[in-house]
């Protein structure tokens, strides 16, 4: 058993179109590593396809966490497993409170290692979700609130990071979580993703800017371009990247250099 | 012959928990098939004054003159030869439980009757069959004059303000079925709230069917003095039958000035059940009339909860929630009437079709001349859970008047593929994460149902998605 999620080799399609071409990307729990890239290389199709997304058509590959091939299983078991995504576009759920929806998701969690589970009992529940709520400085008043309805964007996201530390997952894949919001909210949610930070949680940030690595700083960077992993770095490798841009890796990739 | 506890569990789950059956316990039964001789001895049974036999006599012509309407739910199916149009149950009615025979009890027993009578209600009323086995009511109430009885007690002790109100909210010519339930009621409630009496725990009634091939046509009669305020909740299950089962009853309430009533039905009907209702208020001045209609069974439904709005400031608020499921069509909805000036409504629909059933908001938001200064608000909304499912609406819309504010919406929608893999990306089961959207878009309703209620119908509906996915 290992404490990493591998990926290898992994081509998707999507309406017959191939737009992963074999990525391939090891990610240790404890660490951060960042996805970089520009629009349209594949990044968010990455973050779906991990995640189970049935649109996403895996031809070729394998993507192996905790000895199993994730690919083989329902996006409900892989949760369960461990891995998490945050949305770039969260969906509403009118009608369902953010509370009820989180208690409901750890009693499946629950479930799943024992069946005769009865369910977090309600005190113990909102004990945790009053923990979390705190540690991520998030409104009492969320908890209330039906889920992603009428929410802004700084709202949605920080819903999903709330999630996360409720649902404390060890493979956590952060796509574009940083798109739409202000400084002061991509600041509050890059808080919360450092404060969820530590040795038994791996975090894969899916950026197109260099901003939120700033707040969230990357042990390392890779560059994904046309559906492949192209450069791999340090976080130095995000700072060269916001000054000179993509061109330098893209001449790198069409003059044939070895990734 | 031993049953294996545990195989009899599993194969109940996610099915219709209602459908046991008793031993046919009955006292007597009318033949099948309706004639006036059938009429006739109803009302003998019943030792009823020489008006109401003449009321029901003229009844059953309006009936036998009228053709079986058309224009909503497929009816083609509905035998109405091969009903049994009476059956007593047993010789009296108990005002404990006590009184109520053994099996009979066993059943309301196991329908958690009596345990939700001592926990949360001020008073109860169970049917079984043609008749009310038991009624009940707190003390303290009768004692400030809340009448609380079977709509036969009703008449008999209370013979001046039974024929003051009786028909005159449905009469006899109102529809087909009003007519053939004005032609042989029996059981159902009457309820009097005298002037300024506030019942602050509902008041609820039971309806059991439980042999094949009868009809229950109860007839309830709630009137609300000045100022009063009520909440009436009627509740109903059969076992399921291959044959089909029929329920017509007749709900007439009147709300005086002041007063507010609400009625709450948990329709659960087996999937038999042909459910035919008509219910209407009317509301004087300033008085509030609140409809809270839930139809999860039955085969057919056909049911347009009605606010007369008669007086100045009346308000009438229509909530209806219908699940169709495999072989079922709810074609459900409500009326608003405005007959005059300052009055208001409201009506929402939400209706959700699964496997292949059928679902219709059918409504009408009527505003006469003169009635000015109206506001009305109907919004309909529609889920589909799967292609094979079908979703109609029917909003009938007639103005006669210039000052008025009307609003309409209607929205259908289908459980999105992107909801689904979002909660499931959470760790929810395509079940769970299914229900989840369904209980998420009813919630709007069924928060307005007393706690109890509310925990109950989340569990109805729990069930019905069970085992929805394959």
């Amino acid at each position: 058993m290992s404490d990493e999620l591998i990926i290898r080799n992994l081509r998707v399609s999507i309406e017959g179109k191939e737009i992963l071409k074999g990525v391939n990307l090891t990610l240790p729990k404890g660490e951060v590593h960042a996805i970089m890239g520009p629009n349209g290389t594949g990044k968010s199709t990455l973050a779906y396809t991990l995640m189970g997304h049935p649109a996403y058509e895996v031809t070729d590959g394998e993507v192996i966490f905790k000895g199993q091939n994730i690919l083989e299983l329902e996006p409900d078991e892989r949760s369960r497993l461990g891995i998490f995504l945050a949305f770039q576009y969260p969906v509403a759920i009118p009608g369902v409170t953010v509370a009820n929806f989180l208690r409901t998701a750890v009693n499946a969690r629950r479930r799943a290692q024992n069946p005769e589970d009865k369910g977090i009992p309600i005190p113990e529940f909102r004990k945790l979700l009053k923990a979390k709520m705190e540690l991520l400085k998030v409104d009492p008043s969320f908890a209330g609130r039906y889920l992603n309805d009428g929410f802004s964007g700084g709202e949605k996201k920080r819903a999903e990071i709330l999630q996360m530390a409720v649902l404390q997952p060890e493979i956590a894949i952060l796509d574009e979580t940083d798109s739409g919001l202000d400084i002061d909210a991509l600041r509050i949610v890059a808080e919360g993703v450092n404060a969820l930070r530590g040795e038994n949680l791996g975090v894969l940030v899916i950026t197109h800017y260099q901003r939120i690595l700033n707040y969230i700083r990357p042990d390392v960077v890779h560059v994904m371009m046309d559906g492949r992993i192209v450069e791999t770095g340090d976080a130095d490798l995000a700072l060269h990247l916001e000054e000179h841009g993509y061109d330098w890796v893209r001449e790198k990739v069409d003059n044939g250099t070895p990734a | 012959m031993s049953v294996d506890p545990q195989t009899d569990f599993l194969e109940q789950l996610g099915e219709y928990r209602y459908g046991f059956q008793d031993p046919d316990v009955s006292v007597f039964k009318t033949r099948k098939g309706l004639d006036e001789e059938v009429v006739r001895q109803i009302s003998a049974m019943k030792g009823e004054p020489e008006w109401m036999l003449q009321f029901r006599l003229k009844a059953l012509n309006h009936f036998l003159q009228r053709p079986i309407p058309t224009w909503g739910a497929d009816l083609s199916n509905l035998n109405l030869d091969e009903i049994v149009y009476y059956v007593k149950p047993a010789e009296m009615a108990g005002r404990s439980w006590d009184e109520v025979p053994q099996t009979i009890k066993q059943t309301f027993d196991r329908l958690g009757i009596p345990e939700a009578e001592q926990k949360f209600l001020a008073g109860v009323g169970a049917q079984y069959e043609s008749e009310m086995v038991y009624h009940s009511i707190q003390e303290h109430l009768e004692k400030q004059g809340v009448i609380f009885l079977s709509i036969e007690d009703g008449l008999r002790q209370h013979p001046d303000l039974f024929k003051q109100y009786f028909g005159t909210v449905i009469p006899i010519e109102d529809n087909k079925f009003a007519a053939l339930n004005s032609a042989v009621w029996s059981g159902g409630s009457f309820v009097y709230v005298p002037k300024g009496v506030k019942v602050d725990l509902p008041l609820q009634a039971y309806f059991r069917l439980n042999i094949a091939n009868i009809g229950q046509f109860e007839r309830t009669l709630i009137i609300a003095d000045e100022g009063a305020q009520v909440h009436y909740v009627e509740g109903c299950t059969a076992p399921q039958y291959t044959t089909d089962s029929f329920h017509s009853g007749v709900i007439e309430i009147i709300v005086k000035k002041g007063a507010r009533v609400r009625y709450t039905t948990i329709q659960n009907w087996s999937t038999n059940v042909y459910n035919l209702v008509t219910q209407r208020a009317i509301v004087e001045e300033e008085g509030t009339m609140e409809w809270v209609d839930c139809n999860l069974g039955s085969k057919v439904t056909m049911k347009y909860p009605s606010c007369y709005l008669m007086g100045p400031g009346a308000h009438g608020e229509i909530l209806s929630m219908a699940f169709a499921g495999p072989g079922q069509w709810q074609d459900a909805g409500g009326k608003v009437i405005h007959f005059a000036p300052h009055t208001s409504s409201k009506i929402t629909s939400k209706s959700i079709s699964k496997g292949g059933g059928r679902a219709s908001y059918r409504g009408l938001l009527k505003v006469y001349k003169g009635a000015e200064d109206v506001r009305s608000n109907v919004v309909c909304d529609a889920l589909l859970l799967d292609p094979q499912s079908r979703s109609d609406t029917y909003p009938y819309i007639e103005i006669d008047e210039q000052d008025v504010t009307i609003g309409h919406e209607a929205s259908v929608s289908k459980v999105g593929e992107e909801q689904l893999f979002y909660l499931m990306s959470r760790g929810l089961s395509e079940e769970e994460a299914t229900t989840m959207v369904v209980s998420g878009f009813i919630e709007p309703l069924v928060k307005e149902l007393p706690m109890e209620y509310a925990v109950e119908m989340n569990r109805l509906i729990q069930l019905q998605m069970e085992g929805s996915i394959g």
